[in-house]
């Protein structure tokens, strides 16, 4: 009887306490951000609208080689490999549904070139429903996006046109096996 | 004993005093939304008009033109009398509540009981509500209205029999010139805390939201309510805020009286918003309790509060008067 008595006095002010706790908030600040007048700060790593990046040369960097599509959890990115005359492989469209796209980063992550990056930028919102598919050239912009250094063809073992077998970053010239032969 | 009913409010005062309690319930919504943002660290409605202050305006034009449905499973004439019956009572209630000398509706020898009754009569609106509803989670609603009502509703009139004892009146001027020589929430101060619990389960609010609490049981009594008949509960349950408020301040906290440099009615609608933010803090901070520990709440602990109180005091009456 006694306990129960005063375990409901200490629970009524336990009340009080909570009350005294939240009334102190009126003096603290509210965290809301006023958005469309206050701009959100957002991280380089944000995970926003994609792009394809261009390498330090100015050419693209994506080379079609459909691990963006295969990842992508919704099936928002569709492409079609093709070749030109260097040999260089490149995207004859590259196409990712907006609409569709949840910003999961996955295909990031499974590009093999940092071709398709996620930026900072949320804003794109649309009033028709087409507008919301980006073709290549909405996609492609001028710049390497987070890596600034980074050549593909420069590093990889591929031939193309002025760059042979053997004469990239941190590559051998290939071995004539048949020298070893005794 | 003089003449029961004394009118003392012209047909301007019943016009202002209405339209005023309604201006202050309306206003509620926007004032809790912005309270409790501010004590959540956000910032509540502001986007509209001067500190959001349109957001009432916009509220109101938006559940005016909502579709207002009758359920074809509902039992349609107590389904459209349910939301009336808490505008009804809750306003009629405010007939009685001295809001400063001369200013009023009526001076009635037995307001207190009379509030007193009107607001108990409020609860019907909750549980026909929710009977006429024919739905399970109102239904829900309804009993736990029903539960919470016999367990409030005995230490309510209890807790003031006290303020009775020591004014000897039940005219609620008469209380407030009582005070005079000190408000009744210091020599009263059990039966205050014990009277601010019951009008906070009468008037439904968080903690005591049972019959909504929209976390287990979506909406409770008027989860089939939509458009105008929803806005009568909703601006019902802030008229009764209000109406609780005034009652806190006239009973326990000298109603009109204060310091003579600004009018009474100042001081009287002053300590009402006080308490009207209290309201609001209580539902800002509180949990809610299962309605099983309402009941126990109110049975084991409030009621023997109460009468201990009564005890007390009649005590010290006898001992003031010999």
């Amino acid at each position: 009887m006694m306990n129960s008595f005063k375990l409901c006095i200490d629970l009524i002010l336990s009340q009080f306490q909570t009350m005294g706790t939240v009334l102190q908030h009126t003096f603290s600040k509210a965290d809301t951000v006023e958005y469309p007048e206050q701009q959100v700060a957002l991280f380089p790593r944000y995970r926003g609208r994609i792009v394809l990046t261009r390498d330090p040369d100015g050419l693209e960097r994506c080379v079609a080689c459909n691990l963006c599509a295969v990842a992508c959890p919704v099936d928002c990115i569709a492409l079609q490999k093709s070749e030109d005359q260097e040999g260089r492989w490149y995207p004859e469209f590259f196409r990712i549904n907006f609409s569709r796209c949840i910003m999961c980063g996955f295909c990031e992550e499974a590009c093999p070139t940092y071709a398709i990056q996620l930026t900072p930028d949320f804003e794109m919102c649309e009033y028709d429903r087409q507008s919301m598919v980006y073709e290549k050239e909405d996609l492609l912009i001028d710049g390497t996006g987070k890596y600034h250094d980074y050549n593909f063809y420069r590093i990889a073992g591929k031939s193309i046109a002025g760059k042979g077998k053997g004469e990239a970053e941190n590559e051998a010239p290939p071995i004539d096996v048949k020298t070893l032969l005794p | 004993m003089t003449e029961p009913i004394n009118q003392i409010g012209t047909w301007i005062d019943i016009i202002g005093i209405l339209s005023s309690v309604m201006l202050v319930a309306a206003l509620l919504i926007w004032v809790e939304r912005r309270m409790i943002g501010i004590w959540q660290d956000r910032l509540g409605p502001n986007r509209l008009g001067p500190l959001g202050l349109m957001q009432v305006a916009a509220d109101m034009i938006k559940i005016f033109f909502k579709e207002d449905w009758i359920p074809p499973f509902a039992d349609k004439a107590v389904f459209v009398l349910a939301p009336m019956i808490i505008m009804v009572t809750i306003l009629t209630a405010f007939a009685v509540v001295p809001f400063a000398p001369g200013i009023g509706i009526i001076d009635f020898n037995f307001g207190l009981l009379y509030f007193l009754a009107l607001s108990s009569l409020s609860v019907y609106s909750v549980v026909l509500g929710g009977y006429a509803s024919n739905n399970k989670y109102a239904l829900l609603g309804a009993v736990r209205a029903a539960a919470q009502t016999i367990s409030y509703e005995v230490f309510m009139a209890l807790s003031l029999m006290g303020v009775v004892m020591l004014s000897g009146t039940f005219n609620l001027r008469d209380i407030v010139e009582a005070q005079r020589n000190g408000w009744f929430c210091l020599s009263q101060f059990l039966g205050l805390f014990l009277f601010i619990v019951a009008v906070v389960a009468e008037s439904h609010r968080t903690p005591f939201d049972l019959p909504e609490a929209e976390h287990e049981i979506i909406a409770g009594f008027h989860i089939e309510y939509s458009g105008m008949k929803f806005g009568m509960f909703f601006i019902g349950e802030y008229l009764s805020v209000t109406l609780s408020s005034a009652m806190i301040v006239t009973l326990f906290f000298g109603g009109w009286l204060g310091p003579e440099f600004l009018p009474p009615l100042f001081w009287f609608c002053f300590k009402t918003s006080i308490w009207i933010l209290f309201f609001v803090l209580l539902r800002a901070s509180l949990p809610r309790p299962r309605y099983d520990q309402l009941m126990s709440f109110g049975w084991k602990f409030m009621l023997p509060l109460a009468l201990i109180n009564l005890l007390f005091t009649g005590g010290l009456v006898l001992w003031m008067e010999s």
